[in-house]
């Protein structure tokens, strides 16, 4: 036995293999894969004979939805056609809730004006409370009860695999696990539950990146946000027939940004503070399976939608009656609001919103659902008292109070790079065990949202394009 | 002396505890391939479980005999590849390379033999000493799958068994085929994985650095490849390993 090697052989061979694999750009470790993968496809199809009833047309599906030349226009057109039907589908039910409270509240003001209460409290409990819990049915509730039975057919259907498998060359290129795509995917749902679900990647290096940039995604809280904005402001302009399927497109581009954003900070952490190669992972092609349409739609109106408007109603109630208090209290000649609002409206007027916004995302730390019922309440209680019944008045509100398209696309942005929920922020301090990474998961989408607002609204007025 | 040598580096680096005459077997497999149903229909009831040293890994070990032959079995833990990505895959390869078992069994499954030969083929990399037991035949049977058992081993060279563990099906043949390889003198030669010209290249680029390991207990082709892998794991898994043979 060679008892007497020393190591110094081992380091020189090693360098030598750094060497060799940059020459080849760095490729080798991928190429010894695939011929592994291939030596057993040889010899599986030497041995193994099969008479089960073929699977061609599965191999031909994935042969397209796989392909390079059409995995990606297919992901775009599906993710475009979830959002269209989810937009469409989601404005009738909309103005007809948003009718339905409004109607609902003339009775309760009525009532309360017959009875003896003070004023103060059928404000609290009318104007801020009942509206704030109004609006998010409205204005939340239709979008995620048409988008999530899509999205659970998508993956019932054995689609979401896939997209792990075309984005895993993006995704390791930026030094992340393939794995990401599938979190990300859960991120739609609930960015807690996709910071969760990043357990199943193995490194600790990708699993903490992927928690960091899980908010990346709009989870179902802000997704409503961009379809509602993307609808009334950015659509609005246009012809009635071509509306939904423009806004379809912005919330889709919105979601792609979301997601280069992604690969953008990914490569940047595996460059800096989160320094490696990514690994290999293994990805198993389900089959195609017929999605059950009956339980996809109990799971997802059950365990998503009504779960997720629980949520947002318990932190909307108190929320709309606080915001109500704050808007009514003055100090000197203005409420405490407007004071907050004038103070952050530098700061605001700089990324291309105002105060009362930047505001409004602040108190929507705790659940971002809450976040367009306190704008609204904060934009009604300061004057042009608009009875909102539907979208259009949405818009009225909005325009009445300087809007323009620059502060509509700031505010998608903006919904979509900003700090994550608290539910959000707990849950990565309870996976990742640190408080490092739980401020880094506030501070990356926080610095970045600032940014891309600032970027954008400087490089628009520079141009004055607005 | 070399077996003794194993024998020392079983017992300080994983933990096992072999007897001399005692003859070692790991058990490697993906996950859900029935490892477990082929663990326990080996060993029956004498069985020890544990940990990995130092890690929280499950680890399982068990004796059986076979031609007046004492076997200790080593579940080793279910994984895909032996890359080494996971601490399941570098304590399997660690093992396999560094435990130097008397044989290694791998256990695929017959329904879905393609992904499962792609851990089947790092094994034999690695070690020559090989028996390769398709499991669940009568899962695949149901499903119309027949596993062609003479052409795998015309393919890889080293011995098949196909077992249906579950109902004890192909378990004496799986005895006799361990039994073969763990005490033959000289193992044979498998089948070598055919690589892409570049590959091919860098390997024999490599070789050269690589003169010090070539009478050695290592493969110096295998560990040519793991380090154009670029994963550093193997270096910190090849130094401890010879800090304990010169000990």
């Amino acid at each position: 036995m060679g008892l007497s090697y020393t190591h110094s052989w081992l380091d020189i061979a090693s360098d030598k293999a750094e060497e060799i694999r940059q020459r080849y750009d760095n490729r080798i470790a991928d190429l010894i894969v695939n011929d592994l993968y291939s030596n057993a496809e040889e010899i599986a199809r030497k041995a193994v004979i099969s008479s089960r009833r073929s699977r061609g047309w599965d191999k031909k599906l994935d042969d397209i939805l796989t392909s390079r030349r059409f995995g990606y226009p297919v992901m775009m057109v599906l993710l475009g056609a979830v959002f269209w039907l989810t937009i469409v589908g989601a404005n009738y039910p909309s103005d007809l809730l948003a009718l339905l409270f409004s109607r609902l509240q003339e009775q309760l003001t009525r009532f309360f004006s017959v009875t003896a209460v003070p004023g103060w409290f059928h404000g609290v409990m009318v104007l801020g409370l009942f509206e704030g819990v109004a609006c998010v049915v409205s204005v939340m509730l239709p979008p995620m009860a048409i988008f999530f039975p899509l999205f659970t057919l998508l993956e019932d259907l054995g689609y979401l695999p896939r997209v792990a498998f075309n984005l895993d060359h993006v995704f390791k290129r930026c030094g992340a696990c393939g794995k990401q795509a599938l979190t990300m995917c859960m991120g739609f749902g609930c960015n807690a539950a996709g910071v969760v679900s990043c357990r199943i990647i193995d490194s600790p290096r990708e699993r903490i990146m992927a928690m960091l940039t899980n908010n990346f995604v709009p989870c179902n809280g802000r997704f409503p946000i961009l379809i509602a904005i993307g609808t009334i402001f950015i659509a609005g302009i246009l012809p009635y027939g071509l509306q939904s399927a423009v806004a379809a497109g912005v919330v889709t581009a919105m979601v792609v940004l979301g997601v280069l954003i992604t690969f953008g900070v990914s490569w940047l952490l595996s460059h800096t503070i989160l320094r490696g190669e990514a690994s290999s992972m293994v990805l198993e092609l389900p089959p195609y399976r017929m999605p059950q349409v009956v339980p996809v739609i109990y799971r997802s109106i059950i365990d998503r939608t009504i779960f997720v408007l629980r949520r947002a109603i318990i932190m909307a109630a108190p929320a709309g009656a606080l915001t109500w208090i704050l808007a009514n209290t003055y100090i000197g000649d203005f409420s405490i609001i407007v004071h907050v609002a004038t103070w952050l409206q530098p700061l605001g007027q700089m990324i291309g919103m105002d105060g009362f916004i930047l505001l409004a995302f602040i108190l929507g730390l705790p659940a971002n659902e809450i976040v367009i019922p306190i704008l609204l309440m904060m934009y009604l209680s300061t004057g042009q008292m608009v009875d909102f019944t539907s979208l259009e008045e949405l818009r009225q509100i909005l325009i009445n109070n300087g809007w323009t398209w620059l502060t509509a696309v700031n505010m998608m942005l903006f919904t979509l790079l900003h700090w994550p929920c608290t539910t959000t922020l707990l849950t990565v301090y309870k996976e990742s065990g640190s408080k490092k990474w739980t401020a880094m998961s506030f501070l990356i989408p926080t610095v970045t949202a600032f940014l891309v607002c600032l970027v954008f609204t400087q490089a628009v007025q520079l141009l004055g394009l607005v | 002396m070399t077996a003794q040598i194993n024998k020392r580096v079983l017992r300080e680096h994983f933990g096992i505890r072999a007897r001399p005459e005692q003859v070692v077997v790991a058990l490697a497999g993906n996950p859900n391939v029935g490892k477990s149903t082929v663990f326990n229909i080996l060993t029956g009831l004498r069985q020890h479980t544990g940990n990995w040293p130092g890690k929280t890994v499950d680890n399982a070990q068990g004796v059986f005999s076979y031609r007046h032959t004492s076997f200790l079995l080593v579940d080793l833990p279910g994984t895909y590849s032996l890359l080494a990505h996971t601490i399941e895959e570098q304590i399997a390869r660690d093992f396999i390379c560094f435990g130097h078992p008397d044989a290694t069994l791998v256990v695929l499954d017959a329904t879905c033999l393609e992904r499962n030969l792609n851990l089947a083929l790092q094994v034999l990399e690695i070690t020559p000493r090989v028996v390769i037991c398709v499991n669940l035949m009568d899962e695949a049977r149901k499903k119309g799958i027949i596993v062609d058992i003479k052409t795998l081993e015309k393919e890889l060279r080293v011995p098949v068994v196909g077992t249906a563990a579950r109902i004890g099906e192909g378990i004496e043949d799986l005895k006799e085929a361990l039994w073969q390889v763990a005490t033959q003198s000289t193992p044979g030669e498998p089948a070598p994985v055919r690589y892409s010209p570049e590959v091919e290249e860098a390997v024999q680029e490599l070789s050269s650095a690589l003169e010090a390991v070539a009478n050695g207990p290592l493969n110096r082709r295998w560990l040519a490849l793991r380090l154009l892998d670029g994963n550093p794991s193997i270096l910190a898994g090849i130094n401890t390993y010879f800090e304990l043979l010169s000990n």
